[in-house]
Order: C-alpha cells, then sequence, then structure tokens
C-alpha cells in the first residue's frame, strides 16, 4: 500500500500543476470509460428477434447474437455445423502443435499434416460425408481457411524463394527475383480480382478450379514474395563462417541450408513472419470484393437485413474486436516463440 | 611415404590482387606442417584451397590422391577426410555442444544417434570438456569454444586436420588450453597443417615449417632451423616483430 502511494506521488502528484492536470486526466478517462461502459453493457440489449427488441438507449447486441450461426460458419447447412466448428477446432490444435514445439519435427510435422487434412475433409466433404460446396463457406470459417491454408502454402514458397534469390545459379536467381518483384508490386485487390474474374478465362473449356482455391492460390503466391524478403533478411544476418563451417564437415547445399542455415535465419525474423500473418489475417477481408463473404463481409452483407437495420456501430465494434484479439493473440505467441528461441 | 597434399604450380587471385604464387608444396602422410608468415601473406588462403572452400585459378591441388575440384561429390569427400578448424570458432549456436558435435557424423557420415554421441562424448574427453556437453556455445568461453570445434573436426575421424589460425582470436590466458590441446593431438600421426603465428604452437605441434611472404613460399625447414636460424631476412624481421608483441 504504502509503495502504490510513493509511486503515485512522484509520478502523479508531484507538484501541484502536475497534481490538476492528473486529476483532470483521470476524470475524464472515468467519465469516457463510464460512458462507454454504459453504452457497450449496462444499457445494451444482449437478445431479441429483431431491432425493436433494442428499445433501451445501449447497443444492439441481439443483432450479433441472432446472427452468429452465419458469422462463424456462413451459409453452410444448418445439420453439417459440427464439422464446421470441429474442423475450425481441428486446425486450431494444428496450429497450436505447431506453435508449442511438442514433439519430434517429423512427428510433429506429420501430426499437423494429419489434422489439416482431416479439417479439410470434414469442412469440404466427399468419402462418406454429404459434400459442401465452398460456396457455401463463409464467415469466420473463410476468415481462418484462407489464413491458415495461405500461410501454409506460402510459408514453404517463401523460403524457396529466398534461397532462390541468393542461389549461385543464374537462372534461379532472376527467376525467383522476377517472381518476388512480381508478386510484390501488385496490390492484393487486383491479385484476386485475376483469381476470380480473368484466370477462369485462361483455363481449357471444361477445366474449372472452384474459386476458393483460385483465391486461395492467389493470396499464397502473395503472402510468398513478402515471406521471401522477410526470410532473406534472415539469410543475410548470418555471417559466412557458419555456411563455411558446415560446407567443411562435408555438407551439401540442402544439409547446409536445412540443419545449419534456416534454424537460425527463420529463428532471426520471427518478428517479421509474424507481420506477415497478422497482415494476411486481416488481409482476407478483400475476398468480399470478389463475393466471398468472409467474417467481416457477412457482418456487413447483415447490415442491409430489414430487420436490423442501422446496427454498422455494433457491427464494426464488433469485428474490430475480435480481429483485434485474434491479433494480439499472434502477437503475443510470436513474442513467446522469440523468447523461447533465445534462451535455446 | 605417399603424399597426404600436393599442390603443383598453384597460382589464385582475389581480382588484381595475386595471393598465391605458383606454389608447390607436398605434405606426406602424418607430417605436422606449420604454415607461419604476416598478415595477407597468402597462408591463409593457402590452407583454404585444400578443402576447397577457396579455388585455385591454376595449378593442381589434391588430397589423398583426389584432385580438388569443382565437383560437390569431390569436395565432400575430401572434407570428410580434412576437417577443418577455423580462427572464429564457427560453432552452430542453435544446437548444443553435443549436437554439434553429432550433426555431421549422423547426418553426413550416416553414423546411428547413439554411436554419434558415444564418439561426441570421447572426443570432448579429449579436448578436456566432457562437462559442456549439454550447454550452447555462447555459454562457453572463447577457448572452450575453439575446443568444442576441433572436437567437431576430429568427430568424423578425419585423416587431416586442417587448422586456421586456431589461436589468433583467443585471450592470453585460454591460447595455452587450445594450444595444448593441439599439441596433444599433433602426438597421433594424423596429417595436420597449421596456420599461425603463434610461434609457441608451431614450435612444439609441427616437424616442419613453411615461412610465407606475399603469396610465395620462401622458407621450407625444420621447427629448430626456422625459429634458431631462418635463412632469409623477411623471415628474420617477422620473428623479430613477433617476439617484440
Amino acid at each position: 500500500m504504502k509503495r502504490h502511494a510513493v509511486w503515485l506521488r512522484a509520478n502523479l502528484f508531484a507538484t501541484r500543476p502536475q497534481g490538476v492536470l492528473s486529476l483532470t486526466i483521470l476524470f475524464l478517462a472515468g467519465w469516457a470509460l463510464w460512458s462507454i461502459a454504459g453504452w457497450a453493457v449496462f444499457d445494451a440489449t444482449w437478445s431479441g428477434d429483431s431491432r425493436d427488441a433494442c428499445s433501451g438507449g445501449g447497443a444492439c447486441w441481439a443483432f450479433i447474437a441472432a446472427r452468429s450461426r452465419q458469422i462463424i460458419f456462413g451459409f453452410f447447412p444448418q445439420m453439417e455445423i459440427w464439422r464446421g466448428g470441429l474442423a475450425i477446432g481441428l486446425a486450431f490444435g494444428a496450429v497450436l502443435l505447431l506453435w508449442s514445439g511438442k514433439l519430434r519435427p517429423g512427428a510433429r510435422l506429420g501430426a499437423v499434416t494429419g489434422l489439416l487434412v482431416l479439417a479439410a475433409w470434414l469442412l469440404s466433404g466427399g468419402f462418406g460425408l454429404p459434400k459442401i460446396g465452398t460456396d457455401l463457406w463463409g464467415g469466420f470459417l473463410l476468415t481462418f481457411v484462407i489464413t491458415i491454408a495461405g500461410c501454409l502454402a506460402a510459408f514453404p514458397l517463401g523460403v524457396l524463394l529466398a534461397l532462390g534469390r541468393q542461389s549461385q545459379l543464374t537462372v534461379v536467381r532472376i527467376l525467383s527475383t522476377c517472381f518476388i518483384e512480381f508478386w510484390r508490386g501488385i496490390p492484393l485487390i487486383t491479385v484476386l480480382f485475376m483469381a476470380a474474374v480473368m484466370l477462369p478465362l485462361f483455363f481449357p473449356a471444361g477445366l474449372e478450379a472452384d474459386k476458393l482455391v483460385r483465391a486461395l492460390a492467389g493470396v499464397a503466391l502473395f503472402a510468398a514474395a513478402y515471406i521471401a524478403e522477410v526470410v532473406r533478411g534472415g539469410l543475410q544476418a548470418l555471417p559466412r563462417g557458419q555456411y563455411e563451417a558446415a560446407w567443411s564437415l562435408g555438407m551439401g547445399y540442402w544439409q547446409t541450408m536445412i540443419l545449419v542455415i534456416l534454424p537460425q535465419a527463420l529463428r532471426h525474423v520471427i518478428p517479421g513472419l509474424a507481420n506477415v500473418v497478422i497482415a494476411l489475417f486481416k488481409d482476407t477481408t478483400l475476398v468480399l470484393i470478389i463475393g466471398m463473404f468472409d467474417f467481416l463481409g457477412i457482418l456487413h452483407a447483415a447490415l442491409s437485413d430489414p430487420a436490423w437495420l442501422g446496427l454498422a456501430m455494433e457491427a464494426y465494434l464488433f469485428a474490430g474486436l475480435v480481429f483485434w484479439i485474434f491479433c494480439f493473440g499472434m502477437s503475443r505467441a510470436a513474442r513467446a516463440l522469440e523468447h523461447r528461441g533465445r534462451s535455446a | 611415404m605417399s603424399a597426404a597434399i600436393t599442390f603443383q604450380s598453384v597460382d589464385k587471385w582475389f581480382g588484381a590482387l595475386h595471393v598465391l604464387k605458383s606454389i608447390d608444396l607436398e605434405v606426406p602422410v602424418g607430417q605436422r606442417l606449420a604454415v607461419c608468415g604476416p598478415s595477407g601473406s597468402g597462408k591463409s588462403t593457402l590452407v583454404r584451397c585444400i578443402n576447397g572452400l577457396e579455388r585455385c585459378d591454376s595449378g593442381e591441388i589434391s588430397v589423398l590422391g583426389n584432385p580438388v575440384d569443382d565437383s560437390p561429390e569431390t569436395l565432400r569427400r575430401i572434407r570428410q577426410k580434412a576437417g577443418m578448424v577455423f580462427q572464429q570458432f564457427n560453432l552452430f549456436p542453435h544446437l548444443t555442444v553435443l549436437d554439434n558435435l553429432c550433426l555431421a557424423p549422423e547426418r553426413v557420415a550416416g553414423v546411428p544417434r547413439a554411436d554419434a554421441e558415444a564418439r561426441a562424448r570421447h572426443y570432448l574427453e579429449r579436448v578436456h570438456i566432457p562437462e559442456q556437453a549439454e550447454k550452447y556455445p555462447s555459454q562457453l568461453s572463447g577457448g572452450q569454444q575453439q575446443r568444442v570445434a576441433i572436437a567437431r573436426a576430429l568427430c568424423m575421424e578425419p585423416e587431416i586436420m586442417l587448422f586456421d589460425e586456431p589461436t589468433s582470436a583467443l585471450d592470453p590466458e585460454m591460447i595455452r588450453e587450445v594450444r595444448n590441446v593441439i599439441v596433444e593431438l599433433a602426438g597421433e600421426g594424423r596429417t595436420m597443417v597449421v596456420v599461425t603465428h603463434d610461434m609457441g604452437l608451431a614450435r612444439a605441434a609441427a616437424d616442419r615449417v613453411i615461412f610465407m611472404d606475399e603469396g610465395g613460399i620462401l622458407e621450407d625447414s625444420s621447427p629448430a632451423q626456422f625459429f634458431e636460424a631462418p635463412g632469409t631476412d623477411r623471415a628474420r624481421r617477422f620473428l623479430n616483430r613477433l617476439r617484440l608483441d
């Protein structure tokens, strides 16, 4: 208690003007917090069937609650919702397992692949489960699918591109550089438009790739270019002596890279990689413009429901809060990974 | 005695700089050769040409009968037979000492993990730091790191050991522990090439000294003769300066 008093005196009330300023700011902050809490919590309506249920002066969360199934699963058939839920759970488990560093690398990679394949099977169906077209996927499920699949495809490709850009082989180096500079130079919206609208025009008649798969491929190639540049930064930070030590023990190119260089380089660039993942997670919202309804898109669409007009504030605050929670979580996870690397 | 390493009129340029000038050298199997000379004399380049970290521009180098060329297979074969210790240790910082030692035997030579580990512990014992096996390189002193680096090279059970200024990056009291380990190794009959300014090391470990300056070999003699009565003025001045330091 005494320590707190000392701290307060030293930091907030050291002089008379500072004390006045502190009190004013504390008062304003408290008042703002009280008003927000009143609107968002105490006066809010939490359940109901339409806008009319929200008679209080507060926020109308009933809208979110009534729409929650669509917000999470999009247009997934009601009977198959469990598959969506289970798939999200499995994918989440796979990401956690990958992050945790439990199990030996080979076993971990196997388990993660298994979980993701199982999740993909639950989502798309076939082999005994009724098929669900990807046009029915939406909401948070779609955001999740694009982020995870996009990252998982982009990461190995990005690492290969980073190695390619440093390669001694001129052709490989030039191709990698061109690829990276091309994808880095165009906006993601353009990529998505190309994938959705232009790409099918180039396919021979009869051959058709799923729209989600096309969008995913675009997102993955786009993210791979960014990951490649982040990883290249890490490769350049390593002293030449590490390569020479590996070579002088008789290691070849791939052994040197996989056993010695990449484990160190990737550890150096965890903050940069986290940046790419977080940016990708937020950029998934752009799929709205090619007619796919991700988490934000479906909230946006729900706003035009005649039963729930005029609730843009609630919808966007909710979306912002959910995005923030996930991004903050990823940021913390990346920091933990960094620290784990340092103690090792 | 057959030759472990031969150089036949080897030339090497770094741009306009002529670092190795028509070098002819033969190191018989089992010989311990010290390479001395001022910085920039080409001695490090010479030893790095042996395991192909540098490629010569003309001439022939052959190691245990294998000509050093650009083929990755030859280079891998030569590097497994010729271990190298660097001035800056170059341990792998993301691996424990034990994993540093086991990595190449397991992944390059295909030794089973248990055997690789036994071998690693054996060589850690030999360099007098068996208790550091579970630590990371950053937790060790410079002298300990260099001894781990020596053990790491030994774990591939090479027929030749190459040392590129192994004591130059160390504090004086650590120089002694590393020097002692190298001198002990010298007593085992393995072919060794030691690039060094460390006269104590050259004297105690080598049975032949070559003195290089400006890319050429100026003297080739026994340690006793080189240190007591060098044949050239250049070598005399070099030795005098070392004694003053």
